[in-house]
This record gives C-alpha cells, structure tokens and sequence, in this order.
C-alpha cells in the first residue's frame, strides 16, 4: 500500500512512532498528484516546494517534540475561497486569478499551528456558486469514479482529491450542500459542521449567514480528526460560538443501541431517485439491526426550502460580492471609459455566468419593493424551516436522509439548465438553512459503479452523534472504496 | 424666520466621528492626518474573507448621546448593509442602521441669542462606518483613494423638521456640537470632517401643509449650512412665485459659489437594498448599562448656559461663550468653588485675557495660573485693592510664574490708591494742567470727564481708584 492510500488517523500514528516522515508521505502525495491530476484536475495551484518545505518543517518539530498535534505533517488540500498569506486564493474566478492574500484564514492559522502541510488550493465551482464544478474559470475538475462525470460542487476539488488521493484529507466549505453532495458524489466523508463552529474568518464569503468551513476524508475518523482542529470560538467572527468544543475523535463511539433515526418522508420521495432512497433506506436497516430505532418524521416546509434558500444565498451573494469592483485588487478591465464603465465592464468581464445570474437574482429581490415579498418572507421561512427540526430533535436523535437525489451526472448535462442544477441540493440546504450540522457519507454505489451519499443530521453542535451513528454505518457499510483510476 | 410670507423649515443629519481609539470594525488606529493608506488592514480595507466585529465603545458613545439627546434606547437593535458602489467604501456596502436605530424619539432644548428656548425634536441616532477619501491632484491622473478613514465610527444625529430657518439650525448644530465635546465623544474638527451635515429644506406659506423638502449635501461648515439654507429657502420660494413646483431631489451645495446644482431627482434615487448584516449580531446592551451611561453623564452645556444666567448673574452671551469651550466652563467652575465671589468680574476674564491666550493655542493647564490664584486676584479687584489695569500686570507674571500675589503687588507697588489726600493731589495737578477740558466738561461736554479721569489714572501710573477718582474730580470742578 502505498503511504497516501491510507488514512490520516493511521498515518498520523505513522508520523507519530516516527515510522514515516512528513516529507515521506508528502512525496508519496505529490506522487500521486502527478499520476492522476492531469485526469482529474481537482487543484488549481500546487505547490509542490513549499509543501515540501512545510513537511520538513514539521518533521523538525515533531522530532523537537513542539508539535502536540494529531494532524502534525499531515498534507492536506484547501478549497481555493479559503485565504493562505501568499498563496494565491482565486475562488475559481478569472476576478481573482492573479489575488495573492496578505493575511491567512484562522482554519489555516489554525492547521499551521498544528503542523499540517498544506499540499495546495483546490478547484471548486466559482465563489461555491454551483453543484457540478463545472462553474470553474479555469477547469471542470472530473469524478474519479467516472471521469465523464462531474464530482459534484462546490467543493468538487476536495472531494474529488481525497477521493482518488491527491489529498490526505481536505478542507471544503458548504452554504447549501457544497461539502456533502460532492462527497456524496465522490465516495467519501464530508461534514458540515454547525454553523458557528468553525471560524468563517478568511473564508471568501457566498451567503454569510449560511457558510462553513468543514472537513472532507475518506473515513469518519479522518472527519473528526480535521474537525478537532478546526473548531472553536474565533473573536475575529462574531457569528463563530463562544462554548468550548471536546474532542469529536477522543469519544467516537460505534455504539448506536437506543439512537433514535428520524426519517423525514418528504427527502424520499419527488425529487429523489428510487435507487437512492432504497441504499438510504437498506443503510438504516442495517443501523436498526445494531441497536438503533427508525422513526417515521415530517418536515413539511422542506418543499419550499429550496426557494428560501437561493432567495437568501442571492441577497448575501449580490452584497458580498459588491466589493469585487476593480479599485483595489483583482481584475480590472482594460481601457475603460470613467468610473461607471470600469465597474460594469470589470464585473461583466471578470465573472461567470451562475455568479452573475445569482448576483441579478440577489440584488432583485433586495429591491426596494420587493424586500418584503422575497427576502423577508424567505427569512420567515427560514425560522419555520428551523422550528420544524428544533420540533423533530425533540422526539428523534438524528436524522437521515439522501445527500445527493441522484449520483454524478455527466459533465455538460445540467450546465444550461440551472433549475436542474439546483435541484441537485434539495436534500441539503435545509441543513444550512437551520444552521445545523450533517454528514454525508457513501452508503451504495450505482450498477455503473458511481457512489450514493447518505445524510446524516444532527442537533446544534451535535457533531458526536451524527459521527458515532456515521462510523457504525462506515463499520457495517464497510467503508471506503478506491475509485479505479 | 418668515422669507416673503414664506415659513422655511429645516431638518437636519449630523454624522459626527466618534472620538473611540481603534475603528468600528477592526483594531486599527482612529486617528486623523496620518499618512495616507498606513491605518488599514485587511478588515477596514474589505479584502476579501475578512469579517467585521463591533467596537462595544462604539455603541457606548452612541448611548451616551441618546442620553444627552433625550432619545429613547433601542438596547436591542442590529446592524444593517446600505449597498452602493463608490471607489472609497472597499466593501461597496457600508454597515449601518436601516430600521432599528441604536437611539430614538429626542429632543434637544436649543437656547437662542435672545435666551429663548426652542425644542428641536431628534428622529434617531444610529451608529455607521465612515468611508475611505478620494484624492484629486494635477500630480497624478485619475483619482487615488486613502482608506485610513474606512471604518472610522460614526453616529448620525437625524433631527425632525423643527427648525425654522438657518438661525435655529445654527443654534441646533452649535448645541450638538457642544454637547458632543462636553460627553468627550467627538473631536468635531469641523476642517478635519469630524463632523459634517446634511440639510434638508422646504417651504410654504404659514397655515398650509409642508412643501416638498430638497436634500442639500456636501455642507462643511455651519455658516456654510446657514448659507446653503437661505439659498435653498429663496431658491424654493422663487421657483414656488414663479408658479413652479419644487421638485423632491438631492442637491449639491458648493459654498465656493454660493449656489446648490441638483445632483438627482427622486425617480433615480438610488436603492441602497438595505438587508440585515449577517456578518453580525444583534447588538443587545443590558439595561443596567444603559442606565450608567445615563449616570455618568456631565452637566450638559445648554443647562449649564441656564445654570450660570440663573446662578451667577451673568449675561446669556457671556454665559455661551464661556460654556463653548470645555476647558473655560471648567475654570470657571474650579474657580468659584476655590472661593471666587464675583462670577461677573471672572467671566469677564475668562472671555478677555483667558481666551486671548486661549486662541493662540495655549492650554491654561500649560501655564502656572490656578484657580486659586485665579480666585484671589479676582477677589483683590473686587475690594478694590487692585485696579484692573495693575490686576493685568499680576496676571502676566503669574500665568508664567509660580508667584506669590501679594509679593508681586508690593514688588511693583500696584496696590490701589484709595487714600483721599493722595488722590486729591493728582486730581489738583490734572485739573490745572487741563482747563480746556475742565471748561469743555463744565460747557456740557461730558465725555471731557472720562478723559480727566483717564489723565488721572496715568498720572498714579494706573494705582489710583478710578471710582474714587471720579468722584473727587466731580467735587473739585463742581460738576
């Protein structure tokens, strides 16, 4: 086996008895990158010596003994809207293709604090804005099960390298489903965490109120390892939570006897592809045999989630991406005419088209008389979308739905048609929505070979319980399975 | 303040900067004058992934002026994005307040020249991020922008439309800006545009509705708001007896011309697509904060103008000019309470050689002069045992010197002459060198005594009583 095909928790251990070096596994990564990237084409900037450098570094601190770490000398790939001081931070967007950053994300702080080797900047749909990665500037990045077919979105990237090892692990980030339906779609373990544990400070904001940070793995163990080391109270985020956060991979625990699942009907039906939500629906057969109980739930507001939710992403899109104008960094356009001609040619030209559609979409329905009627009661429902789950977390534990409603589509299938596209997250915005945590992890795999993703819900801040119920599922599903490259 | 039969009436928003060490959003610096682009950070420059978090002194300050301005506290409010694109706000939105102000329902008692008092009702005050500035130069093409001013925290002082003409609102903005120095929340340099305005004005005649307001911005000065209004008021009247209609719109004032240029129309106002911030929560202050604040608040200077007219006796304008400077009022007062029993003579000090050295950027705490020297000399004048001109002369010594008084009077021999034998023998040798005058105040000219008196005066080289004097010269020529 070679070092890059294992896990992070094992390697770590690796590292840690001093069996293999950062620098080792680091080689082995880069290895395998200049195998498969030219196939996959998950990253948009390697950097190939300063991963290097940075796992010396770390070698040298762990033999120093400075690093307490788990993740120390561990490589692992960023989503490319995650700022890194000095290493370029595109968003996927020709309006940011030459954007260098001055200052680092704390989730980067964060891992570089920890020792981690950070092997470089992964493609994604531009600033997340999609479900296929196909809304890259600078390519579409494929489905290593399927290279025909898309990884899924945003963090299409990350999912995509962890899924055929050019990472270790990664970090993704998800404001409808960016994390867990590219995970879905690419076999591996993607989590959302609750909103406000992990710090937004450096992540490229899309919808402010719906954005987090989260980690992607090919195994529940990896996730938690990464979440360890990125959750906590951030002062430089107000929204980020000030509790203290115990440690996700100390208390895994396989024991599920007594959990009770909740089954929404309404993520099992219209929308959803039978042969998804029969692998859900066999997954948790198989959970009810190891102790825990299916109870049948409603949440019917889900059907309007999905408006709610591109009302609201939209309106914070369309603001927060006013500050992309071509006074101060990235793109300008050339030879402009005055100061009215820079802004709209700069913002026609240094765009894509899902970005500016979204953006028209946002600025919309913030207009003034329109306010009420869109933004305001999407707002509404935002609140009833969450009391419904608040109600259901009375009666069950968790809640497990489908991730994806279908598995990869096929590159170039849904790009002209964007309510398709959207479609692609019914399943999980409701989750971002109410600011709740969720986990998609593979729970079958299609007659083509392609993965299903199962999405496991937990209350706020109850990442344990969506991890403990995963990693019984990783034991009885039997965990990952490498994509045939 | 009637115009032609027409009544003017005048809102006022005041964005005053708040006087916090850092920004409103970041840990830089809040200072003005510094080199341009050296007081940014990521954050206030709006790079992108940053977030802002809220400077709690900030909505301190603001509470402290709600106090002062009679507002009611929203203590739960929150923060809104006013979006528009121009090259100095980085992040094309500046956070404001849209809906739920920070402070709301005021009122300021303004005190006009005559002493009446006129309350000026307050809309709201809410809390927002000042923009970067735009630099124009012929050393350089196009514009350059310093976004040291990004992020600087500002209140906005929005007053209903109970003025009546630039008269009530000079006195509305000078008792704000007065205010704001007593509560030290703002340095309101007007040249720095630590505090700037917005008018709005309309006009009708007296019993009919209100007309149609324009908006007047870019007004930097308050005589250029006096200006501006009176303009605005006759160009509106003007338009109005012309059979026109005043159109809604916002309008430039360049005081350099002394004219406003219509800037937009109310069609193509623009839509600032106010949305709650998400980057931050709702503020929320406990109630036993927004009681201390209230606590904690000094004297205020419109009550303080009332308390000294009252108290001490001393007219409505010396009073207001007095309590125009913080640190005059606050002499004044640590003068009185080190036993100071004539407010009238001291205040005339304070307005006279105090404020002299005072304009020419002297602080009193930079010279040796005490309250209790203060004090003292005033009380030597007030008994008469020192004339005010001798009076000066110690005063000059012991702003520079850390002297005993009473030393220097008898050092210089400024004591005042009171004895009558003395003073008859001056009044004889003046009298005899001046019969013109003598023969001039006798022939009903009696201005000629003042001049006696003065000659008399110069004569005990300034020692002599001048009352005294006067009276003795009067027996002499039998006036």
């Amino acid at each position: 086996m070679k070092l890059y095909e294992y896990n992070a928790f094992e390697l770590s251990e690796m590292i840690k008895s001093k069996k293999i070096s950062s620098k080792e596994l680091t080689e082995s990564v880069l290895e395998r990158k200049d195998e498969v990237d030219g196939k996959v084409e998950a990253y948009l900037n390697f950097d190939r010596e300063g991963a290097l450098a940075a796992a010396e570094r770390a070698d040298r601190l762990i033999s120093a003994g400075g690093v307490k770490s788990r993740l120390a000398g561990i490589p692992i790939g960023i989503k490319d809207n995650i700022s890194t001081a000095g290493i370029a931070t595109t968003c996927a967007s020709k309006m940011l293709e030459n954007y260098v950053p001055v200052f680092n994300a704390t989730v980067i702080d964060k891992l570089s604090a920890a020792g981690c080797v950070i092997s470089g900047k992964l493609n994604m749909d531009e600033f997340a804005m999609g479900s296929s990665t196909e809304n890259s500037y600078f390519k579409t990045t494929k489905n290593p099960f399927d290279l025909s077919c898309v990884p899924g979105g945003s963090s299409g990237g990350s999912a995509a390298a962890v899924s055929c090892g050019e990472a270790v692990i990664a970090l993704g980030s998800d404001t409808g489903g960016s994390i867990r339906q590219p995970a879905s779609l690419c076999g591996v373990v993607g989590l959302k965490p609750t909103y406000g544990s992990v710090s937004r400070y450096g992540l490229v904001a899309f919808a402010s109120s719906l954005d987090q940070i989260g980690p992607i793995g090919r195994c529940v163990k990896d996730v938690a390892l990464l979440q360890d080391e990125i959750q906590g109270h951030d002062k430089m985020d107000a929204t980020s939570a000030d509790r203290s956060y115990a440690s996700l991979y100390d208390n895994l625990s396989e024991d599920i006897s007594g959990l009770k699942i909740g089954i929404p009907s309404e993520y099992y039906g219209k929308g959803v592809k039978p042969e998804v939500a029969e692998a859900v629906t066999s997954a948790v057969k198989e959970l009810e045999k190891r102790g825990a109980k299916a109870v049948p739930i409603s949440l019917p507001s889900t059907e309007y989630a999905l408006s709610a939710y591109y009302i609201i992403a939209c309106a914070e899109a369309s603001s927060n991406l006013a500050r992309f104008d071509g006074v101060k960094y990235g793109y300008r356009a050339k030879d402009c005419d005055g100061l009215i001609d820079m802004y709209e040619r700069t913002r026609s030209e240094g765009f894509g088209r899902e970005v500016k559609r979204r953006i028209m979409l946002g600025t919309f329905v913030l207009s003034s008389g329109y306010f009420d009627a869109y933004y305001k009661k999407a707002k509404l429902l935002q609140k009833r979308i969450a009391k419904e789950f608040e109600d259901a977390f009375k009666t069950v534990d968790v809640i497990v739905t489908p991730t994806s409603p279908s598995e990869a589509f096929k590159i170039g299938e849904r790009i002209s048609d964007p309510l398709a596209m959207y479609a692609a997250d019914i399943c999980t915005v409701t989750v971002n929505i109410a600011g709740l945590p969720a986990l998609s992890i593979p729970c079958g795999y299609s007659s083509s070979g392609l993965p299903y993703g199962m999405q496991i819900i937990g209350r706020k801040f109850d990442e344990q319980t969506v991890l403990n119920l995963a990693l019984a599922h990783e034991n009885a599903f039997g965990g990952f399975r490498r994509p045939k490259l | 303040m009637m115009i032609k039969g027409y009544e003017v009436v005048v809102g006022l928003e005041v964005h005053a900067e708040l006087n916090t060490k850092t920004k409103i959003y970041c840990s830089c610096k809040n200072s003005f004058g510094l080199e341009v682009n050296t007081q940014v950070c990521p954050i206030c420059l709006g790079m992108p992934g940053t977030l802002p978090t809220l400077n709690e002194k900030v909505v301190e300050y603001a509470i402290k002026m709600g106090h002062a301005l009679n507002c009611s506290i929203n203590r739960i409010c929150k923060q809104d994005r006013k979006n528009y694109f121009y090259p100095d706000l980085p992040k094309s939105y500046q956070i404001s307040q849209a809906d739920i102000p920070l402070c709301q329902n005021g009122y300021l008692d303004v005190i006009m020249d005559e002493g009446e008092v006129k309350r000026i009702g307050i809309e709201r005050i809410h809390i927002e991020e000042d923009a970067g500035k735009l630099l124009h130069s012929d050393k350089f093409d196009g514009s350059l922008v310093d976004f040291n001013r990004c992020g600087v925290p500002l209140i906005e002082i929005v007053s209903k439309p109970d003025m009546r003409g630039s008269d009530e609102a000079k006195a509305y903005l000078e008792t704000v800006r007065s205010i704001l120095k007593y509560i030290d929340i703002s340095d309101c340099k007007m040249q720095e545009g630590s505090i700037r305005c917005d008018v709005n004005v309309s006009v009708h005649k007296p019993g009919e509705p209100f007309g149609t307001r324009c908006e007047m911005k870019n007004v930097n000065s308050f005589s250029a708001a006096v200006r501006g209004i009176d303009y605005e008021a006759n160009r509106q009247i003007e338009v109005l007896e012309a059979g026109g209609t005043v159109v809604q719109e916002t309008r430039r004032w360049d005081d350099q011309k002394g004219v406003s240029v219509s800037m937009r129309t109310k069609e193509d106002a623009q839509d600032y697509r106010y949305f709650p911030e998400p980057d931050l929560l709702t503020i929320v202050v406990p109630q036993e904060k927004v009681d201390e604040l209230k606590r904690t608040l000094p004297e205020l200077p419109n009550a303080k103008i009332m308390r000294y007219v009252k108290d001490y006796g001393i007219s409505h304008y010396d009073a207001a000019m007095i309590v125009d400077v913080v640190e005059k009022s606050a002499f004044f007062e640590k003068c009185l309470e080190a036993g100071c029993k004539s407010p009238k003579i001291l205040s005339n000090w304070i307005l006279g050689e105090i404020s002299k050295f005072m304009n020419e950027g002297a602080a009193i705490e930079d010279t040796k002069l005490t309250p209790e020297k203060m004090a003292e000399l005033i009380g030597l004048i007030d008994g008469g045992k020192i004339s005010t001109a001798a009076a000066k002369t110690v005063f000059d010594i012991i702003v520079k010197e850390d002297r005993d008084i009473n030393e220097i009077i008898e050092e210089k021999g400024l004591a005042q002459v009171s004895d009558e034998s003395a003073l008859e023998k001056i009044a004889d040798e003046v009298l005899a060198a001046n019969e013109k005058s003598v023969s001039d105040y006798l022939g009903g000219k009696t201005n000629a005594l003042g001049y006696l008196v003065g000659q008399c005066m110069k004569a005990s080289k300034g020692k002599a009583n001048p009352g005294a004097m006067k009276e003795i010269i009067l027996k002499k020529i039998g006036g």
